[in-house]
């Protein structure tokens, strides 16, 4: 079956220096990061971040876990399409697609674990003694866990190529059907519990983000972030390394996240009709400048993407841009602007949570050079784009 | 294009559920007071702001003391709110010429700010790790710094702000008042009913604490009456005047009620107690969980679904029966 050949005969590595005065850049600031990660992990996390009793939860947990999720979300959202919908077209973008997923979702872990005060006891989120099934934490936690190890799994084919293990890559291919359906579950999972998360919060949530269509709003949006993520990625690797673009496959999945946006505004235009809180978003104050940003931003990849022009590589990486930071600041409203604890409390990440954020996401960037340089993850140079049915059936 | 179609329809299966959850959420049955709950009886109209509580409290719970611009140098224990190192204070509202006593204008009030011991405490839905726990008994809202990871998603989700987080320490924890649990066994009672010179703050059963919210209220203002000090049902009193009270009883309804139970001479907004809805926000978070996450029946269908085509897409050799689909792009009829 050609499908599977086409994944695994085409990815090569593309070679080339891994240092360059911008992979040094980025190696600097992931050192930046480990000094700051330092003082934190012996002096605490007050020593480094402006969290408070009132702000729990900052930069940390809105950017490296809920919003480098979502990003992440690349991986599940191609996966769904090219296995479960069996659009064997999309073969080329699953590799980087799972690589982005996979470095999201690493980061989003490693940053539980600078965040979290007792980090020593967090095994106890996976021992049924302790297990709290109420919690949606500890949903999100067991299920962002358990996701990550499956992205490893699926992620392995390529790793077990580069070293030439024929034979487990074999036995591995027989059981990927598996894990590729439950790298789709998990994500719709946890992704819709990111948003639950904050039903618990109650009336401390600004009542124009606190809604039981959260869980839905955040699965929508995380599945536009993920496609917005794959193109994105495709575009810049594709001007960077001048390799050709995949404009097509591209310019459909954008399309997709054209319709996943309007939905996206559908229920949530619907759910605060139904609440009775249009009125509200025309109160003026930071939340609802906030929230005309986001609906701006979320409305701008529709209107791009009408009609024929919308596989113009400019347009649809302008669209995933667009709906990618509507993504990130509906998150960000939704965890720290529609956050409210009551009067005193202030929250603007410090030097240290910045640097530490920065950090991550150049730690990821520097993570995906190194890795499509040593390993078969991008489409082998040359090979011909234009003749579909030979890369389907 | 059929390809933005297809996809859509897909994952309208997995969402579907999530969309329905919320529309046939089963409310889960709202969580009832324990019939032996224990608790306090905060009168504010009774308090002298002589803050013996805050050093009892901190004596019994081995508190450090808190240095803050309210002390002069570090001699005196002064805290300005709860934190990491202090589970209860007497916080004063004062407008105008602050003269007196339980008076919205131009005068003064007192109130105390510690763990409300809710009937249905959104830090126990919320905590991961079982490290907060409501006793099925008393209604006691526990911690246990044993169990706790520090995620300090119950500080977030308390509504009154108690869970504090020590975050000036590589080995931070949490701390809230327990009500005195641990004096139990030793027969003793909060600390901070026990030295309240006036018995502005009473401990007891809840069930007797709003029988005496209901006495009191049924009093002419300003007529002496007998209070009972320390614990409701003991043999201490304390003479005063009957206090002229606002309507409100905080803690009655709150988030589906709790066992610390405040009366109130002045508005409870001035006081920093804001009104709040009385469906607690733990159970409307349960019962959407518990929708979609019903013993699993809905996930686990899901991913049968997605297995099975899974595994028809990606069978290895096997010539994937293409049953209804040309082998060509062509079902992306009009994409250019
Ligand atoms: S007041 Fe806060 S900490 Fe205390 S029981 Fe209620 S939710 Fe928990
Ligand atoms: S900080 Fe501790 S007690 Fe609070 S929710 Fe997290 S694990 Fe539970
Ligand atoms: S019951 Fe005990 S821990 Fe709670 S405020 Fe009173 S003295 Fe402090």
């Amino acid at each position: 079956m050609t499908t599977k050949a086409a994944t695994h005969d085409e990815a090569a590595p593309i070679g080339g220096r891994i240092w360059t005065p911008f992979t040094a850049v980025l190696a600097v600031l992931v050192i930046l990061l480990v000094v700051v990660l330092g003082v934190r992990f012996v002096r605490g996390i007050g020593a480094v971040t402006n969290l408070n009793d009132g702000y729990p939860w900052g930069l940390w947990i809105a950017w490296d876990v809920v919003i480098g999720s979502a990003l992440g979300a690349s991986g599940f959202t191609v996966a769904f399409t090219t296995y479960i919908l069996n659009r064997g077209k999309y073969h080329p973008i699953v590799r980087p697609a799972l690589l982005t997923a996979l470095f999201g979702y690493a980061m989003a872990g490693a940053s539980v674990v600078f965040d979290v005060g007792r980090y020593w006891d967090m095994w106890h989120v996976f021992m049924p003694r302790y297990a709290q099934l109420n919690s949606v934490l500890f949903e999100v936690a067991v299920c962002i866990a358990a996701y990550t190890v499956v992205l490893f799994i699926e992620f392995l084919p390529v790793v077990l190529e580069k070293f030439g293990m024929a034979k487990a890559h074999q036995k591995l291919d027989k059981a990927l059907f598996f894990f590729i359906a439950i790298g789709v579950l998990l994500p719709t999972m946890h992704q819709s519990s990111l948003g639950s998360m904050l039903i618990v919060f109650g009336p401390q949530i600004d009542p124009i983000y606190q809604t039981k269509a959260l869980p839905v709003l955040f699965l929508v949006s995380t599945i536009g972030m993920g496609l917005a993520a794959v193109t994105i990625e495709g575009s810049v690797t594709a001007l960077a390394l001048r390799r050709p673009l995949e404009r097509e496959l591209l310019a459909k999945l954008m399309k997709v996240g054209q319709g996943l946006t309007a939905i996206f505004l559908l229920v949530r235009f619907t759910d605060l009709a139904v609440r009775g809180q249009l009125p509200a978003i025309f109160e003026i104050r930071t939340l609802t400048i906030l929230f005309w940003i986001e609906t701006a931003l979320f409305a701008t990849p529709i209107v791009l993407l009408l009609g024929k022009g919308g596989t113009q590589p400019r347009r649809f990486f302008i669209a995933a841009m667009s709906m990618a930071i509507a993504g990130i600041l509906y998150r960000l409203d939704a965890y720290l602007v529609a956050y409210d604890t009551g009067a005193g409390w202030h929250y603007f990440p410090s030097m240290g949570e910045l640097v530490v954020t920065i950090g991550l996401v150049a730690a990821e960037i520097l993570g995906f050079i190194i890795a499509i340089r040593v390993l078969p993850v991008l489409p082998k140079m040359g090979r011909t784009r234009t003749a579909p049915a030979t890369e389907t059936h | 294009m059929l390809t933005r179609r297809k996809l859509l329809k897909g994952l309208a299966g997995g969402a579907g559920v999530l969309v329905a959850a919320p529309i046939t959420a089963e409310a889960r049955a709202a969580k009832t007071l324990p019939d032996k709950a224990l608790g306090l009886l905060f009168d504010g109209t009774l308090c002298i702001g002589c803050r013996a509580c805050i050093a009892a409290c901190k004596e019994s719970n081995g508190m450090p003391p808190e240095f803050t611009e309210l002390g002069i140098g570090d001699y005196w224990d002064s805290p300005l709110d709860i934190s990491g190192k202090t589970l209860n204070v007497i916080k004063a509202y004062r407008d105008g010429t602050g003269l007196n006593k339980d008076q919205e204008k131009d005068g003064f009030a007192f109130t105390k700010v510690s763990c409300m011991h809710c009937v249905d405490p959104s830090c126990v839905s919320a905590c991961p790790v079982s490290a907060m726990t409501k006793d099925p008994e008393t209604g006691i809202v526990r911690y246990s710094v044993d169990a706790c990871i520090g995620c300090r998603y119950c500080v977030a989700a308390c509504p009154f702000n108690v869970p504090r987080f020590t975050y000036d320490t590589p080995i931070p924890k949490i701390s809230k008042c327990q009500l005195c649990q641990h004096r139990l066994p030793e027969g003793k009672y909060a600390a901070c009913a026990e030295v309240c010179p006036t018995g502005a703050t009473l401990y007891g059963p809840v069930i007797d604490l709003k029988k005496e919210i209901e006495r009191r209220r049924a009093l002419t203002p300003g007529t002496q009456t007998t209070y009972p000090r320390g614990k409701i049902g003991g043999t201490d009193t304390y003479q005063g005047p009957a206090g002229h009270y606002v309507a409100r009883t905080y803690g009655e309804t709150e988030i589906g009620g709790t066992q610390v139970l405040h009366l109130s001479g002045v508005s409870f907004d001035l006081l920093n107690k804001p009104p709040l809805p009385t469906v607690a926000p733990a159970s409307i978070s349960e019962s959407l969980q518990h929708a979609v996450y019903n013993n699993l029946i809905a996930p686990l269908g899901f991913l049968g679904t997605l297995a099975v085509l899974a595994w028809r897409h990606m069978r290895p050799k096997a010539e994937v029966a293409p049953p209804a689909k040309p082998p060509t792009d062509a079902d992306d009829g009009g994409a250019p």
